[in-house]
């Protein structure tokens, strides 16, 4: 059966193209919309499956044999499980109507693998079960229970740094007896960020030679811009005692180990190598040197970012890696 | 709920495997007690063997068991009934295949595939017993195989309670989906002729009456307490002791076993005289696969599709497959066949003379005193009378069966008397035959009708007389009146001490609800669905007629599934219905060229109202102002707010100016 079905495909996608060109409610889905994206009917198709159009052949050769022994309990059998499948067009899509998609998020991703998206999903008043989102190739199946939100997760492959579009995402169920197939276009308007992608075996930081064996703690404490109040569970050793004395109040130094400064990353000192291998080793660096909670200074052209530490800095100079014009 | 990989390829997991194996499990118990026993509790085994090991570890077993079980199972099939065509062996198939395909299913696609086999296989055991409690624990028992349907779909079988969920699922959609069904169980086209296949009598064994009689062959049957056939009479019944219907004349006896004989030479019906008390009535006849219906004592005509013997009794043409209903006339007081033939006495006179010596002795000693015809009869009854009991579990019979059963045991049911005394008056020279039929039957005053169990089934004896013609004679009464009086059921009785008597009234209740059952679906035929609908104005009922009902029908359910499915998806709530009146002032005013965008504000619509016309009305801010307060004000609007708002909406006339 499954080869049979996927001899037709050449054939079915032709189909599916045929239709969206010709059929203009289809292809009104196509457009992006902002979120949240409600399920209505004007949205909601329904399609016997493969095992629907079986089964009801089935049903029609014990209708045939009810008939031909003129046994009216046979009959009368046959019809209320032909009741039931026709009934169950109805309560599959009561699954889908009025489930919306509420919310789309995507965690951490680097160009070259998998993108998690998140789909959230609000379902109203209803348990919603057995549902599937597909984005071609990647297909998930999640369940809904009332008044609460549901999370599927999808994982796409991100191919190119930069805004990555989820595109058209297909919500789909066969429940509760697999005889119909109930689907929905939703084509949310949402970008993900994908990072750059880390080269492999970036070679290690480029520590300036002036870092070698030469403490540099007490160098920043004179700044004060690296000073702020002591918090409550502020390390001791972040305390920058000289200033505190100097201001008569417990400073904490902003970041621990300003002593790093000396780290730059910078785009126009990488020699020799082609524009997205640059920016794929600064990200490993980028990645390396926040791994390793160390201060840096990110240099691309046109703009700088640190020195600075911490997640905000790493994630800014992600997003710049990523958003950097192609060459 | 977390997110996991569709399973929709994927392999069952254990809770989808076990339901589905309930679900072979449950379409193959009907047919349990019909399938040869080298077949059905194996099945059984098998089914629940690879339920458990299927538990151990998910693997398909391998072709080079499967395909030989299947080549076994087809050879045993053919062994069993001859060939795999028709019901028993296509069944039987069925089921084995059935069970066999559990073997190989390792994937959600084959597991469907067998719950729809599974549907196929449960419905087949109707096609063998249609009783109301079957039937209705068959299709309650449908819910299975859609509960398992409902499991295999993704996600389900993770639910917290997923048998639970199933199962709820099944039950709602045969709930929800007994409109469409009763719509069209009632309107499907019934077929005029079978297809294929004679229905209803191919390879079963038929029941009731047998053809022939010998001692001890009724023996199955006076223990049997299903109906055999329901009498509605249009006056009121007649007296217990007058209920005998005659259903088949034995003329031929060979020492062992009465027979018909050759019918053929005799079908000039005997000619009633003086028929009195004529009684109407319509005779409902259970399967039989039989020719028989039994009439009450001599019908004087033979309803359509059935001939009336020379002898009145009455065959249908063809077998009794189905519950069928016949229209008769019959008398109780008549003179049948004033006039004997010459043949028609030799016949009633025969007898062998090699078997019975003592019997035909003590005839002939009754000839010599000089007894008459009346003298005779009246001795051999009172013979009867004086020294025999009535029992269904009489002592076995050698060769010279009517001399021991008269001389020796004295004990004996219906058959033996009747036999026994037939043999006396033919010796003593006086023409007698046997009669088989049913006599008496439980009154139910619910319904209204005479219900005749085939342990009510008799055997009496006809003896001419001059001048009277046949005379319905019954030996056994002179034994056990209460047989006759009381019905088959109080001369069986053994003693009342368990209070029977409690659960045998019980039961005859319930019979009404298998009559109802039986006039209602089991009979349910085309002459019905005409007569049905004819009621609601609709006479000469085609099948496009019905086709047409049919599509109206689910066109309407259409509509009201729609409804119900599209309920609930936009709530009308308050606020929604006083956005629904604003827009209706926005598009109002739209019309007259007030330029309206969907992130126009109510304040924003109203300012490009007063762009477009100084001197807009003070209506119109009342409604703008009226409308915010409502919408954005901090009280939720109540619904009469609402209603007041929309038709202050309906009564604003757009001003002139605005124009």
């Amino acid at each position: 059966m499954a080869g049979g079905i996927a001899r037709f495909a050449p054939l079915r996608a032709r189909l599916v193209a045929l239709a969206e060109r010709k059929l203009p409610a289809l292809t009104r889905l196509r457009r992006a919309e902002p979120l949240p994206i409600t399920l209505d009917r004007r949205r909601i198709y329904v399609v016997p499956t493969g095992y629907g159009v079986v089964f009801a052949l089935l049903t029609a050769v014990m209708l045939t044999g009810a008939l031909n022994y003129g046994n009216n309990p046979a009959l009368l059998l046959t019809c209320l499980l032909g009741g039931a499948c026709f009934v169950s067009v109805f309560i599959g899509f009561r699954g889908l109507s009025g489930l919306r998609l509420a919310q789309v998020r995507a965690g951490e991703a680097h160009a070259g693998s998998d993108v998690a998206v998140e789909l959230v999903f609000a379902p109203g008043r209803r348990d919603r079960l057995a549902l599937r989102v597909v984005a071609e190739p990647a297909e998930v199946a999640f369940a809904a229970e009332r008044g609460r939100e549901a999370v599927a997760v999808l994982a796409l492959p991100a191919r190119e740094r930069g805004w990555f579009r989820p595109g058209r995402v297909r919500i789909v169920t066969t429940f509760p007896l697999g005889m119909f197939v109930i689907w929905s276009w939703v084509h949310p308007d949402v970008s993900v960020l994908i990072y750059p992608r880390p080269e492999p075996d970036a070679p290690p930081l480029p520590h300036g030679g002036e870092r070698e064996g030469v403490p540099r703690a007490g160098e920043a404490e004179d700044d004060p811009a690296g000073l702020r109040d002591y918090r409550d569970h502020d390390p001791p050793r972040r305390i920058a005692w000289r200033a505190s004395v100097r201001h008569e109040r417990l400073l904490a130094r902003e970041h621990e180990r300003q002593a790093g400064l000396a780290l730059v990353l910078d785009y126009d000192a990488l020699h020799g190598l082609g524009h997205e291998d640059r920016i794929s080793r600064l990200t490993a660096w980028v990645l390396q040197a926040s791994a390793g909670r160390e201060a840096f200074v990110l240099v691309l052209p046109g703009q700088s970012f640190g020195p600075a530490i911490g997640a905000a800095h790493r994630a800014d100079c992600l997003r710049a890696l990523a958003l950097l014009p192609t060459a | 709920m977390s997110a996991a990989t569709p399973s929709a390829q994927g392999r069952p997991d254990r809770r989808q495997f076990d339901l589905l194996c309930l679900s072979v499990a449950v379409a193959l118990a009907p047919h349990l007690e019909r399938l040869p026993l080298w077949l059905g509790p194996p099945l059984l085994v098998l089914v629940a063997l690879r339920a458990w090991l299927r538990r151990r570890a998910a693997f398909a077993v391998s072709s080079w068991l499967r395909v030989p079980l299947a080549g076994l199972l087809l050879l045993l099939v053919i062994v069993e009934y001859g060939n795999v065509f028709g019901r028993a062996p296509g069944a039987a198939l069925a089921c084995g295949l059935l069970a066999l395909k559990l073997l190989e299913t390792e994937s959600i696609r084959d597991a469907r595939v067998v719950v729809g086999f599974s549907a196929f296989v449960l419905m087949s055991a109707l096609l063998f017993n249609q009783a109301l409690t079957t039937t209705l624990l068959l299709c309650a028992a449908l819910i299975v195989p859609l509960a398992a349907l409902v499991v295999l779909q993704p996600t389900v079988a993770r639910q917290p309670r997923p048998l639970t969920t199933a199962f709820r699922v099944g039950g709602t959609l045969v709930l929800a989906g007994l409109p469409a069904a009763l719509a069209a169980f009632v309107l499907i086209p019934r077929l005029s002729a079978p297809l294929w296949g004679s229905p209803g009598w191919d390879e079963q064994a038929r029941i009731g009456l047998n053809d022939s009689m010998q001692p001890g062959s009724m023996t199955d049957l006076l223990v049997d307490d299903t109906p055999a056939m329901r009498v509605y009479f249009d006056g009121g019944p007649p007296a217990p002791a007058q209920q005998y219907f005659r259903a088949i004349v034995l003329w031929d006896f060979d020492g062992a076993t009465w027979t018909r004989g050759d019918t053929r030479a005799y079908l000039r019906p005997e000619p009633v005289e003086d028929a009195r008390l004529i009684h109407d009535y319509r005779v409902v006849i259970e399967p039989t696969r039989r020719h028989w219906v039994p009439a009450l004592d001599v019908p004087l005509e033979a309803p359509e599709q059935t001939r009336l013997g020379s002898d009145h009794t009455i065959a249908s043409f063809a077998p009794i497959a189905q519950p069928r209903e016949f229209a008769l006339r019959s008398a109780t007081r008549y003179r049948l066949a004033t006039e004997l033939t010459s043949a028609e006495r030799t016949r009633a006179l025969g007898y062998p003379a090699a078997f019975n010596p003592r019997t035909i002795a003590l005839a002939e000693q009754w000839r010599r005193e000089g007894l008459d015809e009346s003298a005779i009869v009246r001795t051999a009854l009172a013979l009867f009378n004086a020294g025999f009991t009535y029992t269904l579990t009489p002592p076995l019979l050698g060769r010279h069966s009517i001399d021991e059963f008269l001389f020796e045991t004295r004990a004996g049911y219906c058959e033996h008397f009747s036999s026994a005394f037939v043999f006396l008056m033919r010796a003593s020279g006086i023409p007698a035959r046997v009669v088989t039929g049913y006599q008496g039957g439980w009154w139910n005053p619910i319904g209204d009708y005479l219900l005749v169990r085939h342990s009510d089934a008799h055997a009496w004896a006809e003896v001419w007389q001059t001048g009277r013609g046949w005379v319905r004679v019954d030996p056994t009464a002179a034994v056990s009146p209460q047989r006759v009086e009381q019905g088959a059921s109080a001369a069986n009785r053994g003693g009342d001490w368990f209070g029977a008597g409690f659960l045998r009234d019980l039961r005859n209740q319930f019979d009404s609800v298998n009559r109802l059952w039986t006039t209602a679906v089991i009979q349910f035929n085309a002459l019905r669905q005409s007569q049905m609908l004819g009621r609601f104005g609709i006479r000469d009922l085609t099948p496009e007629h019905l086709l047409a009902l049919l599509t109206g029908a689910i066109v309407v359910l259409l509509l009201v599934a729609t409804v119900w499915a599209l309920r609930g998806t936009r709530g009308p709530r308050r606020g929604d219905r006083l956005d629904a009146a604003w827009e209706r002032l926005r598009r109002r005013l739209a019309r007259h060229g007030v330029p309206v965008s969907p992130q126009q504000g109510p304040l924003d619509f109203a300012a490009a109202v007063h762009r477009r016309s100084a001197q807009a009305d003070a209506a119109f801010d009342a409604l703008v102002a009226r409308y915010i307060a409502l919408r954005y004000g901090a009280a939720e609007p109540t619904a009469e707010q609402v209603r007041a708002f929309g038709r202050e909406v309906r009564k604003f006339r757009v001003p002139s100016a605005v124009q």
